[in-house]
């Protein structure tokens, strides 16, 4: 896995809220039998026309959002689905962390296993980001995980929850897979009692 | 004495197979589902590392998502589809893993064939890389959606790494009115606790009113458990538990179901214990509902009208109702009864078992499918279909002017060519109301089999205790 160590970047601002795992990828691009090339199907719906012209309004659509690596969404990103497509398509796009007020469970689970960084900031935060968004859409800010911190502009710092484990296995790059295999021993010991 | 516990912590506590400070505990898994959509690219994982399937007999395989309902002896015309299908033999064969293929007669959706076998049983953890994995919870077992990567974690290791969920307890209490069903109560709960309310929690679902359910009925009830944000949800096993499960192929048999019925007789909540959250609902108050916007949690009665946006103080809940009326078609204050509808689906994971057809029937009887509507209905599985024709239901549906199709995923996720096209209003048995989730641009109401069955008849949103 990719590790995560800092991050500085503009934002794409999408402000809805309950952003689903079908808007993120919708279900017709989930016969693919790898994992590449989601990043041009992200937000498929939102983002192209029937016929496959890129649809103005949408943010991705904006050259002025070219480029930024950080998505910040509305409150529950991620609700629906476990497809792990989802993640897949935004770190195939190119985002590297995704800021909200709250993430559906299994989709942050699946972000944390590819490199993707779910940060979970307060309302207030999260309106005063949109703000930056819109307004200053060249503002950067700096995603730092070691200190779980996402320094605006103009000095104001905000920490960020994430559980040690998830924190040291993004900071490392380490897979998660490669730590369970080291239980072998017990996993041995509980199937022989059970 | 020991402290009082919940169905949910008996069933963890008892798969931890280590838990490390400061880390998610490893919690060993009895029941591995696999499909088609969400597994390729994680035995993919396992050829590239070398790694076997640690325990292929506790992991079962099947198809649903991406294949046809149509004549099966068509060829399957997707391309995609036809490689994705054809991975998961590939991939079921190199690492000796039971499938219920194409061919099989127990072939159908993998949240329904999964208890109609027996293999879904109270007290298990039970995983699978989909979503409404929440519909074993029925059983009292601990079961939940895991992404591709845990997909291959449990593969290799027939563990995962999970953090302890909080525990949300929803009481039903009363007796569901007639015409009132399952999907009623889910619905109901989802409207009031919206679609992140159960994020976090693991729901166990409690009092009179569940108690009174089939397994069929609590299946719906679980199935829907994510969409309230809750990745599992729970219902103690009872004698209702007991007798759906006796009997099944892979159900204990002899000495070994004797014994499995006093551990599962074991399982129910203690009195007393704590859950970190709860919340009641009156059965005897609800009605059949209908969702009119675009997340399962945009829900209401059948007989109300649409919510106002500019009822709503919240500015950004305020924005994401205007954008869902908008993307419905749909004015603020308008009642759904009478809307006109272009399809109507019966079937999914939520609602495509023997029982939601016979209710289907029921109202289908001796009745025609509404001039220029669609209806489909897709049975759950090869099983489901074969009960169905047993019964006569296939040929009430046909003769009502519905299509008969085979088993599988179908118009629920749209992938396999079932879909609506764009502007339709479909009333969906299913479980998602997501933009474009049945075809893009379809509008979906979400609904129980009677409402849908009601639709079918008038062509339009229908209160279907008018016509029971």
């Amino acid at each position: 896995m990719a590790s995560f160590t800092t991050l500085t970047s503009r934002l794409v601002p999408l402000p809805v809220n309950d952003v689903d795992t079908d808007q993120i990828i919708p279900a017709r691009f989930l016969k693919a039998t790898d994992k590449n090339g989601m990043g041009d199907n992200l937000f498929a719906d939102w983002r192209y026309n029937a016929d496959g012209s890129p649809k103005p309004g949408f943010v991705l659509n904006d050259p002025k959002y070219n480029g930024a690596q950080i998505l910040l969404a509305g409150d529950n990103f991620g609700c629906g689905s476990s497809r792990e497509h989802a993640p897949w398509a935004l770190t195939g796009y190119g985002f590297r962390a995704v800021i909200s007020t709250s993430f559906a469970d299994i989709f942050r689970n699946n972000a944390l296993k590819n490199g993707l960084l779910p940060i979970t900031v307060d309302a207030q935060t999260h309106r005063d980001l949109f703000d930056l968004a819109e307004e200053s859409p060249q503002a950067e800010v700096g995603v730092d995980l070691a200190s779980q911190t996402v320094a605006l502009p103009g000095g104001k710092t905000v920490t960020f929850p994430i559980d040690g484990f998830s924190k040291t296995c993004l900071l490392k790059g380490t897979d998660e897979l490669g730590y369970l295999l080291s239980f072998e021993k017990q996993i041995v010991e509980y199937e022989l009692n059970h | 004495m020991t402290q009082p516990q919940t169905l949910f912590e008996k069933i963890w506590n008892a798969h931890i197979v280590a838990e490390e400070p400061d880390s998610p505990a490893v919690l060993y898994i009895d029941l591995h589902l696999v499909h088609e959509v969400t597994s390729p690219q994680a035995f993919t994982g396992l050829r590239q590392r070398g790694l076997k399937v640690r325990r292929p007999e506790k992991t079962v395989a099947t198809m649903d998502h991406s294949t046809p309902t149509h004549d099966p002896s068509l060829p399957i015309l997707d391309a995609l589809a036809a490689k994705q299908i054809a991975q998961m033999e590939t991939n079921a064969r190199d690492f000796g893993i039971r499938l219920y293929g194409m061919n099989s007669a127990h072939r159908g959706i993998v949240h329904v064939i999964g208890p109609e076998l027996g293999f879904t049983q109270p007290g298990m953890t039970i995983v699978c890389g989909d979503s409404h994995t929440s519909t074993h919870g029925a059983f009292g077992a601990l079961a939940f959606g895991i992404g591709t990567s845990e997909v291959e974690m449990v593969l290799a290791t027939q563990c995962l790494l999970q953090r302890k969920p909080k525990t949300y307890d929803v009481r039903v209490e009363g007796q569901l009115r007639k015409g009132v069903s399952s999907k009623d109560i889910i619905l109901a709960l989802i409207a009031r606790i919206g679609v992140g309310g159960g994020t976090g929690h693991v729901i166990e679902y409690r009092g009179p009113a569940i108690r009174a359910l089939s397994m069929e009925q609590r299946m719906t009830i679980c199935n829907m458990s994510i969409e309230g944000g809750a990745r599992a949800g729970m219902i103690a096993p009872d004698d209702i538990t007991i007798e759906y499960v006796s009997g099944r192929e892979y159900a204990p048999k002899g000495k070994a179901w004797e014994e499995a019925v006093s551990r599962w007789k074991r399982l129910p909540t203690d009195d007393g214990a704590a859950f970190d959250q709860s919340i009641t609902i009156d059965a005897d108050d609800l009605v059949p509902m209908i969702t009119y916007g675009t997340n399962p949690g945009m829900g209401m009665r059948v007989t109300d009208s649409v919510p106002d946006p500019d009822r709503v103080s919240d500015p950004s809940q305020k924005l994401a109702l205007s954008k869902a009326l908008n993307y419905m078609g749909l004015q603020p204050g308008q009642p759904l009864l009478g809307h006109p509808v272009d399809v109507v689906f019966i079937g999914s994971c939520t609602n495509s078992r023997i029982s939601d057809l016979r209710l289907a029937a029921s109202l289908l009887k001796d009745r025609k499918v509404a001039p220029g509507l669609r209806v489909m209905v897709v049975p759950g599985s090869q099983e489901v279909k074969r009960q169905a024709e047993a019964e006569g239901l296939d040929k009430i549906f046909r003769q009502a002017g519905a299509e008969w199709r085979e088993a599988g995923c179908s118009m629920c996720i749209a992938m396999n060519g079932d879909q609506i096209q764009p502007g339709q209003y479909a009333v969906s048995t299913s479980n998602r109301n997501f933009e474009g989730r049945q075809g893009p641009g379809g509008r979906t109401f979400l609904a129980s089999p009677l409402t849908a069955a009601a639709a079918a008849i008038t062509g339009k949103v229908t209160d279907a205790r008018t016509l029971i």
